[in-house]
């Protein structure tokens, strides 16, 4: 919607926090009850991390608008996405949220080109090709335009997918596992340069992983879950040396042992 | 590392009984399936041909086949394409009834169908007399041929439709919505691209089920030659006088089959 302000990926445009994305939802989820608030200001990427089968990915849909909450609501801004109690439930297309799902779903009949012009289809004709260069350009991926999704490696995908996103100029970012497709070989250079992209963004973004590695490296504040709860939050060091349970505990015990990348604190 | 010598040769002749216990079966079934396409191709000569090609009756059903046919899959996609995508996508009780009740034409006899069509749109039959009020009489006419076309194949086309569509990612739509494209862009830019293997061989399948019907049509548009004699009613009728023309028109029909198969297992591969 907001595509043709000129911004290609984080210049600076200084948004302030009221631009910050409150979630607050709750619903059922194939047996599993979901109750789950956070949320995540314009200045560093949030994580959601847990065990598999947690809701993470749930939560993240019900976000996005593709699961609708029982309860709760999501309001990015002065915008609301979904309000349970006011009746207001915006249609997917509508919420403005670049979504960079598990593996990426990249559309395998088009080039990494025409998957970042897919969302620009309210740019006149000459605009979006040169929108679509500028932002693959930005993430140095101008060299792929031409390829399809299967000629890529995994985080060449990444990239593309990750600038599919953020082509339309979304006003908040969410990432569905980024790294969980990627080879451990390639893994850690790939999760450099993602913390790179998504450090000099200035949009609310918020990132689901099982690993806290991952969310050590990418996000300042981590929100984890278990069996749909939250059950706490805090920067990555804060979890570190306060864990509240004994999953947090062996979360970020096993991290340290096993990924010599030190945990930062992004504040 | 290698078995005991003493029980190879044992295992090597219970190998043997198990390898020919399944292979004389099997040869006989194929067999079964190419013996007759074998006579109708070995029978025929290429002068006796070209006579059987200049029967009277095989021009006018040449040409009605071809014109029934293509507009009854060119309705059956057009319609059947977004109720495939419906019935894909709704995975609710109705939905499912709905797609088993689609399914009912490919198991029911060629015969029953031809009485249900009559029973239907018949003259005297349910929706009848109402068609008739307004000057329009089914039976035993063109339209007649491609409805009775559509009732046994579109099932054939639905159900790849179906299966093609169930196979698209749901992620990629999701991901296309992100992207602020609507229920009808994402349906025509990335379901119906991602689809359309499924999509031409569904086509292609149905195609050839309403090239061969038969029985529907005989009974409910009956067999008049230039209206409602198609190529298989052709071939029914050539074999009482002229067995040629009836060869001539039946290789027509498998050369065309035949194409289809190819059409139907490149898009499948794909």
């Amino acid at each position: 919607m907001t595509a043709g302000d000129g911004r290609v990926v984080g210049d600076g445009g200084g948004r302030d926090d009221g631009d910050a994305l409150a979630v607050a939802v709750a619903g059922d989820v194939g047996g599993l009850a979901i109750d789950v608030a956070f949320r995540a200001g314009g200045g560093a990427p949030i994580a959601i991390v847990g065990p598999n089968g947690a809701g993470k990915t749930s939560v993240l849909r019900m976000v996005l608008g593709a699961l609708r909450p029982a309860r709760g609501s999501v309001v990015l801004g002065d915008m609301t996405l979904f309000d349970r109690e006011r009746g207001v439930d915006l249609p997917i297309e509508q919420r403005a949220l670049g979504y960079v799902p598990q593996h990426y779903a990249l559309f395998p009949h088009l080039t990494a080109l025409g998957n970042v012009m897919y969302g620009l289809a309210a740019l006149p004709a000459g605009e979006r090709r040169e929108r679509a260069r500028a932002v693959m350009q930005d993430l140095g991926i101008d060299g792929l335009a031409a390829r399809r999704p299967r000629e890529l490696s995994g985080g060449e995908a990444q990239r593309v997918a990750l600038a599919r996103a953020l082509a339309r100029g979304p006003r908040a970012l969410l990432l569905d596992e980024p790294l969980a497709a990627l080879d451990v070989g390639v893994r850690r250079a790939v999760r450099q340069s993602l913390a790179r992209d998504l450090g000099r963004l200035v949009l609310p973004t918020v990132l689901v992983t099982h690993d806290f590695a991952d969310a050590a490296a990418l996000a300042s504040t981590v929100v984890v879950v278990e069996a749909g709860k939250v059950v706490q939050q805090g920067t990555p060091a804060e979890l570190a040396a306060t864990p509240a349970t004994a999953f947090v505990q062996e979360l970020t015990l096993h991290a340290t042992a096993t990924v010599s990348l030190p945990i930062r604190n992004h504040t | 590392m290698t078995a005991p010598r003493g029980r190879r040769p044992e295992r090597a002749a219970r190998d043997t009984v198990w390898t020919t216990a399944l292979a004389v079966p099997a040869v006989v079934l194929v067999a079964a399936l190419l013996l007759p396409l074998a006579g109708l191709v070995l029978t025929a000569s290429p002068a006796e041909l070209a006579g059987g090609l200049r029967h009277p009756l095989v021009g006018p059903a040449l040409r009605l086949s071809l014109l029934t046919t293509v507009i009854a899959v060119a309705f059956i996609i057009v319609a059947g394409t977004p109720l495939a995508w419906f019935l894909a996508r709704w995975r609710t009780r109705t939905g499912r009834a709905l797609e088993v009740l689609v399914q009912i034409p490919v198991v029911v006899p060629p015969a029953v169908a031809g009485l249900a069509l009559l029973l239907a749109f018949g003259r005297h039959g349910l929706f009848g007399p109402a068609l008739g009020r307004i000057g329009v009489g089914l039976p035993f006419s063109t339209p007649a041929v491609v409805l009775a076309e559509i009732f046994v194949a579109a099932p054939f086309f639905l159900q790849g439709a179906v299966d093609a569509f169930r196979r698209v990612n749901e992620d990629l739509l999701v991901v296309a919505h992100s992207l602020g494209a609507g229920r009808t862009r994402v349906f025509f830019t990335i379901a119906v691209p991602l689809a359309l293997p499924g999509l031409v061989g569904g086509a292609a399948m149905a195609w050839a089920r309403a090239l061969g019907e038969f029985g529907a049509t005989l009974m409910f548009a009956g067999n008049l030659t230039g209206r409602t004699q198609t190529l298989p009613l052709a071939i029914y009728t050539a074999l009482e006088s002229d067995l040629s023309a009836a060869r001539a028109i039946a290789l027509i029909l498998m050369a065309v089959a035949f194409a289809l198969l190819l059409a139907i297992r490149a898009g499948s591969r794909r």
